[in-house]
């Protein structure tokens, strides 16, 4: 099942292994001691078990999979780079020399973590998981090499705007723009406005702000839930939204 | 009072929300799930499906993957 593919600068396929580190990976299955929770996992699939075992043994039939693997994975950056190209200002040799970049991070962890793979899913979804990942993790750095509004300019005006509101309406809406301004100001931590402002107001990808203030996507949104929060319970509070229902 | 649906959209919160790092980890499951039966990987993992409606990255991950998954797509 496995084919060659030439190597790219920055490939990770057909790189040899140390003797020293080839050991025999277990995939966990429904007997596993830690899953005796019902945690979802499963015994893998065929194909699955084919792939993992291949990935953790030695020599000719290790170095064939990970050249399959990373022939696939390939594929999957360069069609996901394609699916978001209106999120980046390159194309030709620049993205495909992403799309390289983000198979060779991806091969290189899946080969750390393939004995942490539990078979919930077939092996090429969990694979390429990490593969999508490190997709949004290259944009999301790409983005501030592109000439763009520098954070903290705040320009107000373009929130209504991110949030729909229609400008033909503005009557309507300017004094609720005002009050969700004031709360921002005024019920929002320090770190939860300016977590606001590059989002919503500056329109940072949350991504390009991983990457900016080197923290997970998972602490942004966090900071982002909690604004959320905070800043409708003052526009209900204010008469500017209904209670939740 | 008004009706600001985008908005209101926006600002609700929900607490079954799964955050992103949970939402990340599961994603593989989801999607096998998904790519056979939506309805059954929003019921399965309704932690997960409330966090992809609130967060556009986890969602556009999800959407990489699904048509990463699809039959062809890896196909030379």
């Amino acid at each position: 099942m496995w084919r060659y593919v030439g190597d790219h600068p920055g490939s990770a396929g057909g790189r040899s292994r140390d003797a020293s580190a080839c050991a025999s990976v277990a995939i966990m299955t429904v007997d596993s001691p830690a899953n005796c929770a019902g945690d979802g996992a499963r015994a893998p699939d065929a194909e699955s078990e084919q792939w993992v075992r291949a990935l953790s043994g030695c020599g000719a039939e290790r170095d064939r999979a990970v050249t399959a693997l990373h022939e696939a994975l390939l594929r999957v950056a360069r069609a996901e780079f394609a699916r978001r190209s209106g999120q980046l200002r390159i194309s030709g040799p620049e993205l495909d020399d992403l799309a390289y970049q983000a198979t060779a991070d991806a091969v290189i962890a899946i080969l750390a973590k393939v004995g942490q793979f539990r078979g919930e899913s077939r092996f090429t979804t969990w694979a390429y998981r990490f593969v999508i990942l490190e997709v949004s993790a290259k944009i999301g750095r790409h983005f501030w090499r592109q000439p763009h509004v520098p954070l903290d300019t705040a320009d107000w005006d373009r929130l209504p705007d991110r949030l729909g509101l229609d400008p033909a309406r503005e009557s309507e809406w300017r004094d609720l723009a005002r009050a969700l301004r004031r709360a921002v100001e005024g019920e929002l931590t320090d770190h939860q406005r300016r977590i606001f402002i590059a989002l919503m107001v500056d329109g940072v990808p949350l991504d390009a702000l991983v990457a900016r203030l080197g923290t997970s996507r998972n602490a942004i949104y966090k900071t982002m839930y909690d604004a959320r929060g905070k800043l409708r319970a003052s526009l209900v509070a204010n008469g500017y939204l209904h209670e939740s229902r | 009072m008004s009706n600001w649906p985008d908005l209101d959209r926006f600002l609700q919160t929900d607490p079954c929300d799964a955050g992103c790092g949970t939402a990340m980890e599961l994603l593989h499951v989801y999607a096998d799930l998904a790519a056979a039966d939506p309805a059954a990987a929003q019921r399965r993992y309704p932690e997960v499906a409330a966090h992809l409606r609130a967060c556009g990255p986890c969602e556009q991950d999800l959407g990489g993957l699904l048509a990463a998954i699809r039959p062809d797509v890896t196909k030379p």
